[in-house]
């Protein structure tokens, strides 16, 4: 048998340690969503707290904002709430909540003891707006542009180092 | 300071691991047998530092040592006993310890009952273990430390993921990793070999117990996996073709192709070079499931907390382990010398078959799994390839498989007769054409694989029982002989025929179970009625229940079947305290051939609840034909001629005397 043959696994398994080397180098997290660019979808929730109002599609647009799906059982939620209330502290960009699946005692709770960075609020007990904007898994962020359209979407707890290398230049490129 | 001694176990046995990596392999090349003979003792010293280690673990998870930042994160106080030990290994930096203590554990079986190898391939072959011990170490120790200290500790830890909370998953993990990990020591003696640059038959029967051994487990693992799957996630899947499930099952495929191309090699002097390389890549691929699972780079149900760094370190590994043995493989195969010729009808190829649809199953499913991955490292899409692609392409490699796997064993080696074997498996056509019949009645108008699957298996079955009976002389001599000859007959035989029966019932199981279904999801009040297949369910009360970590919903379901009660089933909804989670319970009632599956859903405004019913038939054979297979092969473990070793070496000639006397 000639030689060449058995040097055939290891071309074929370096090819492989090649494509697993780019498959670290690509984030799973980063899931694209089939709505990036098109306008929000229809919706419309009723508020979660009585001196705040609650979150519809008319709601967005105008201006460029950050539309947050956030439960009180998610934990990772709760390890991105800080950033969230920096976020309003300081007053980056308005900040929008859905409180997804999630009983309304629970949140109201969760908001009292955390803080509360969100300017609206709706309340998605059923998950239907969550379906209909493709939610994977809690915590979700969209940035909206001023024409009321999805452009990015984060899967997960945000960190500083995305909300500054991401987030922050995209909403700025989109407000100008 | 319990969890200091076991971290200082670890790095004690990082040192071992090193010199047992380096000296005994220049002791076998120098033929030094001092040091070769370190060997033995350094792997079974290597072994106890890693058991105090996993000990000390297992004993901080047990006193919920919440100091310690793994207990804290991954453990409860609420915990029943049974399971704060299983989130020992519920989690990436225990299980890594779970994953090398076993590693050294075969490392020292190797040590402790190979005293038959001769001493060149013992010493090199658990140098070799040591060098894959050597490298996980490492990463335990620099990226992974699960004895990391928490200041100051939290009042009570974070439970483990409410899911893994379940006994078939207790188990899982140990009973995989035994089977992944078992394949090192078929890795390390073909490293071995090649180093010394000698495979003969005596080299195959060594290596053929270990592989035995790792092959059981893991087919009990991922048996196991796929019980708890069945009624845990609450759909009435049983596989999913799922990335990390991939992972466990191609190494079994190649393994499972390495049992028994190592026949060849022990019965014939041939296919040498191709074992060796199986051996190699079983153990890669359980190497590379390894990585998939930890490194982030597949996204799963099943993946550990993901980490770029230990991505980086375990690629590194994997490229000189893998690599590195591949290389050895390119540079010294060519150099094996080929045994014995053989017809293509014959046992030998028979066996060669059995490989090469092994084989390219494997491949199917590698693809399957990678595809994925490759398309998105290319153009950024991201696709999911499902059980439809798996279904096309994997089961229409496995139907030949089991058509072929009729007719091997009847052929003999060297030179076969075809149809003479299949004229000794007359009534096997037979029972395939009534199972093809039967099934095709039953499910005319659903799927044609389900008449086919069956008839496969039905062939399967009845040709491994003619040639059981055949072999112990049934209708050929009076019974008492045919008991006689049935218990002189070798275990391996014994254990050949079970594994190919539960092969035979396994596939009729997954055929069962992924044509026939039939499930029922309403909304239902007390006291209503959902009907399924003639089995009607009355849910009789829905009750909260409260566990030790956990409030549950708990429904009672009466079922009938033509009017008589035949059973109650209780479902459960369970709500853990600590992660906020949800998991089902489903209830189930088998009666052998077709499982009753229930599961209590979501409550859909007052006193109305989702339900979903399953009939699943067949499902209940998955598990047996598994646990056949499993049994044939500790059968086969027990043989006389594995257990002893037997002849393994040419006894040595007797020194010719001085003065030879005339013959």
């Amino acid at each position: 048998m000639p030689r060449v043959i058995f040097l055939l696994p290891l071309v074929l398994f370096l090819g492989l340690a090649g494509y697993f080397y780019m498959g670290l180098a690509t984030d799973p997290r980063q899931l694209p969503s089939a709505l990036i660019d098109k306008p929000a979808p229809e919706f419309d929730l009723p508020a979660l707290l009585s001196d705040l109002p609650g979150l519809a599609k008319g709601d967005l647009g105008g201006d460029v904002k950050l539309v947050n799906f956030f439960a009180s059982w998610c934990v990772p939620c709760r390890a991105e709430h800080s950033l969230l209330m920096r976020i309003a502290e300081l007053n980056l960009v308005p900040l929008y909540g859905i409180n997804y699946k999630n009983r309304k005692e629970a949140a109201i709770d969760w908001l009292d003891e955390l803080g509360n960075p969100y300017q609206r609020i709706g309340q998605d007990l059923t998950g239907r707006a969550g379906i209909e904007w493709g939610v994977y898994g809690l915590p979700e962020t969209y940035i909206i542009d001023k024409q009321g359209r999805i452009r990015y979407r984060h899967v997960g707890p945000l960190f500083p180092k995305v909300l500054k290398k991401t987030i922050m230049p995209l909403i700025e490129e989109l407000r100008r | 300071m319990i969890p200091e001694i076991g971290h200082f176990a670890l790095v004690l046995a990082l040192a071992v691991a090193l010199v047992q990596a380096i000296v005994p392999l220049i002791g076998a090349a120098r033929s030094n047998a001092g040091w070769m003979a370190i060997a033995a003792p350094s792997s079974v010293v290597q072994f106890l530092c890693v058991a105090t280690a996993f000990g000390a673990l297992l004993y901080s998870f047990a006193i919920s040592d919440f100091s310690v930042v793994n207990v804290a994160q991954n453990s409860n106080s609420l915990q029943p006993m049974i399971y704060k030990i299983a989130s020992t290994w519920g989690n990436h930096e225990g299980s890594m310890v779970l994953w090398v203590l076993i590693l050294t554990l075969f490392g020292a079986m190797v040590a402790l009952f190979g005293g038959n190898l001769p001493p060149n391939l013992k010493a090199r072959t658990l140098s070799v273990q040591s060098m894959i011990a050597f490298a996980f170490l490492l990463f335990i120790l620099l990226t992974s430390n699960p004895f990391q200290r928490l200041d100051p500790p939290p009042l009570d830890g974070r439970d483990l993921n409410p899911l893994l909370q379940d006994i078939g998953l207790a188990m899982h993990p140990p009973m995989l990793y035994v089977g992944y990990v078992g394949f090192s020591i078929a890795f390390s003696f073909a490293i071995a070999a090649l180093i010394e640059g000698k495979v003969d038959a005596a080299w195959a029967r060594w290596v053929r117990p270990w592989t035995l051994i790792a092959w059981s487990f893991l087919t009990a693992g991922i048996v196991l996996g796929s019980w708890w799957a069945y009624y845990e996630l609450g759909w009435g899947g049983w596989w999913y073709w799922d990335p990390v499930e991939n992972a466990s099952f191609m190494p079994w495929l190649v393994g499972t192709a390495l049992l028994h191309s190592a026949i060849v090699v022990e019965k014939r002097d041939a296919l040498k070079t191709w074992t060796i390389l199986l051996a190699i890549i079983t153990f890669s691929l359980s190497l590379i499931g390894t990585f998939l699972v930890r490194s982030g780079v597949l996204t799963s149900v099943h993946a550990f907390a993901t980490d770029p760094e230990r991505g980086i370190f375990m690629l590194i590994l994997l490229i000189v382990a893998i690599g590195g043995s591949l290389l050895l493989y390119a540079w010294r195969a060519p150099q094996l010398k080929g045994g014995g010729l053989f017809a293509p009808i014959s046992r030998e190829g028979a066996l060669i078959l059995n490989n090469l649809l092994l084989a390219t199953a494997t491949a199917t499913v590698f693809i399957g799994t990678m595809y994925p991955l490759l398309l998105d490292a290319i153009t950024g899409d991201k696709i999911s390839v499902g059980p439809p692609f798996f279904n096309a392409t994997f089961v229409p490699i496995m139907i030949p498989l089991i058509a072929a796997l009729g007719i091997g064993p009847l052929l003999a080696w060297k030179r076969g007769d075809l149809a003479g074997a299949l004229g000794r498996i007359k009534l096997a056509f037979a029972a395939a054409v009534v199972a093809t019949i039967v099934a095709g009645y039953v499910t005319w108008g659903r799927s044609v694989f389900g008449a086919v699957g069956l008839g496969v298996a039905g062939w399967l079955a009845a040709s491994v029982c003619i040639e059981f009976a055949d072999r112990i002389g049934v209708g050929k001599v009076p019974w008492r002989g045919v008991l006689r000859r049935a218990a002189g007959l070798p275990r391996s035989a014994w254990g050949m025929s079970l594994a190919h029966l539960g092969f035979a019932i396994l596939a009729a199981g997954a055929t069962g179970a992924s044509i026939w279904q039939d499930e029922v999801i309403e909304s239902i009040q007390i006291g209503d009625s959902v009907e399924i297949v003639g089995y009607e369910f009355t849910l009789r009360s829905v009750g909260k229940v409260r566990g030790p970590n956990y409030m549950a919903e708990r429904a009672m379901f009466d079922v009938r079947k033509d009017g008589e009660a035949l059973t109650t089933l209780e479902p459960e909804r369970r709500r853990f305290f600590v992660q906020q989670m949800e998991t089902t319970e489903a209830a189930l009632y088998s009666n052998g051939f077709a499982d009753l599956y229930a599961v209590l859903g979501q409550a859909d405004g007052d006193e109305r609840w989702i339900v979903k019913v399953y009939f699943r038939p067949l499902v209940p054979w998955l598990w047996f034909g598994g646990a056949v297979m499993v049994l044939g092969g500790l059968v086969s473990l027990t043989d006389r001629r594995l257990r002893v070793g037997a002849p393994a070496r040419k006894p040595a000639r007797p020194p010719a005397p001085v003065a030879a006397p005339a013959e």
